[in-house]
């Protein structure tokens, strides 16, 4: 197999752009897409300052090494879930990518945020472990953003991640859900701060090759809490469509975006406002965040939960 | 030839001299859901493996959610750290 743009051996095909590439121009393909997606949503510019939420794998630290090469002005955020070796692991992780180049790391714990880690949230709610945690995860990006005066969150979503989001979503008409999936949220209220997704045009195995190729240590386990987890299922889905029918996935995903998610938008009516308690923004009076903490710390006083390990 | 699959990382045997893809079809992976390595290097599913090559298929997937998103403050239902 032959580099499309060289004619060189290749090292990665890509079957739904019926291509194989290089090293080097398999890396300058990877880049030139976070680029077209940076662009074509205006997502941030070279003037501001991006917080990039990282976790120790592949996809946010691949999009935390092509913005530092492309010059934009980056703080990465790692917020420590708590979750037993999985946590230390990628931390630690996160923290050598950090130092390796030179680059800001903000550290939140959840556990200090919430009244518990993750494990704990998950035996508090009796809810699957990936709700409490997400919830949380949502609130204190946007929160550090607004302390640190960042205008902008950038996640490592990529297309695997939203076009079984967006499975999920239709599987069940959660028409409420569908507006907000976007690679790039614009802030609706003082205290939102824009949220982007650079690599939403990059497959979960487009994201790896670069990882891999750049040398990056990144945890390659799963989070014990995902076994099981239902986008894991529509993951697993949507590949066997690929395989079947390679850019299933895209041409579902992109279609949305270019198609559907307007008319979704305009059914879209909710009032923001600030919550009593902690002054973000929710659509009830006190915040769902202010309600988890609430239960986690209403259990700990009664000593229900179980400890951190 | 050695094959090195994760998440439980484990060996198996599987007869070599045979293209990458031949080897993914016996172990039932798609070839979208792995990296497939040899030492430093990605190799294709087109390339011939010998029989005394150890190469790792190492899982692309990540991530996991069984959440709704909190309606009004836009969350989706996906993994936020990737």
């Amino acid at each position: 197999m032959k580099c499309r743009k060289c004619g060189a051996s290749a090292t990665i095909e890509l079957r739904r752009h019926n291509a194989a590439f290089c090293v080097d121009d398999y890396l300058e393909f990877f880049r030139n897409q976070v680029r077209e997606a940076i662009r074509k949503h205006r997502m941030f510019t070279r003037d501001e300052r991006v917080l990039v939420a990282v976790s120790g794998g592949k996809d946010s630290l691949a999009l935390w090494d092509v913005l530092i090469d492309d010059g934009y002005d980056t703080t990465g955020l790692y917020l420590d879930l708590g979750i037993f070796d999985y946590s230390v692991e990628s931390k630690a992780k996160c923290e050598a990518f950090a130092a390796r180049r030179g680059a800001r790391l903000l550290v939140s714990r959840v556990a200090d945020e919430v009244g518990g880690p993750v494990p704990v949230i998950k035996q508090v709610t009796r809810r699957p472990p990936c709700s409490g945690c997400g919830l949380s995860k949502r609130y204190l990006m946007n929160r550090v953003a607004l302390d640190h005066g960042l205008p902008v969150v950038a996640t490592g979503h990529n297309l695997d991640d939203e076009a079984a989001t967006l499975f999920g979503s239709v599987m069940h008409w959660r028409t409420e859900a569908l507006p907000r999936q976007s690679p790039a949220l614009a802030s609706t209220h003082p205290k939102l701060v824009r949220r982007v997704k650079p690599l939403y045009r990059l497959s979960e195995r487009e994201t790896a090759a670069y990882a891999f190729l750049r040398r990056i240590d990144y945890i390659v386990e799963e989070c014990p809490f995902a076994a099981g987890a239902t986008s894991i299922a529509h993951k697993e889905v949507l590949n066997r469509m690929e395989d079947a029918s390679p850019g299933a996935k895209h041409n579902f995903l992109f279609g949305f975006l270019d198609k559907a998610r307007a008319a979704f938008e305009r059914l879209e009516d909710v009032t923001l406002q600030e919550c009593a308690r902690c002054g973000q923004v929710t659509t009830s009076t006190v915040c769902a965040f202010c309600k988890l903490a609430d239960q986690v710390k209403r259990a700990a006083g009664s000593g229900a939960p179980a400890p951190d390990r | 030839m050695k094959v090195v699959l994760r998440n439980p990382r484990r060996e198996v045997e599987v007869a070599g001299n045979r293209r990458v893809k031949e080897v993914l079809r016996e172990l039932d992976i798609l070839p979208e859901t792995v990296l497939v390595i040899r030492g430093d290097d990605l190799v294709t599913a087109d390339q011939l493996l010998r029989d005394d090559d150890v190469i790792e298929l190492r899982p692309v997937m990540s991530g996991g959610s069984a959440s709704r998103s909190t309606p009004g403050v836009r969350g989706e239902p996906a993994k936020e750290l990737a």
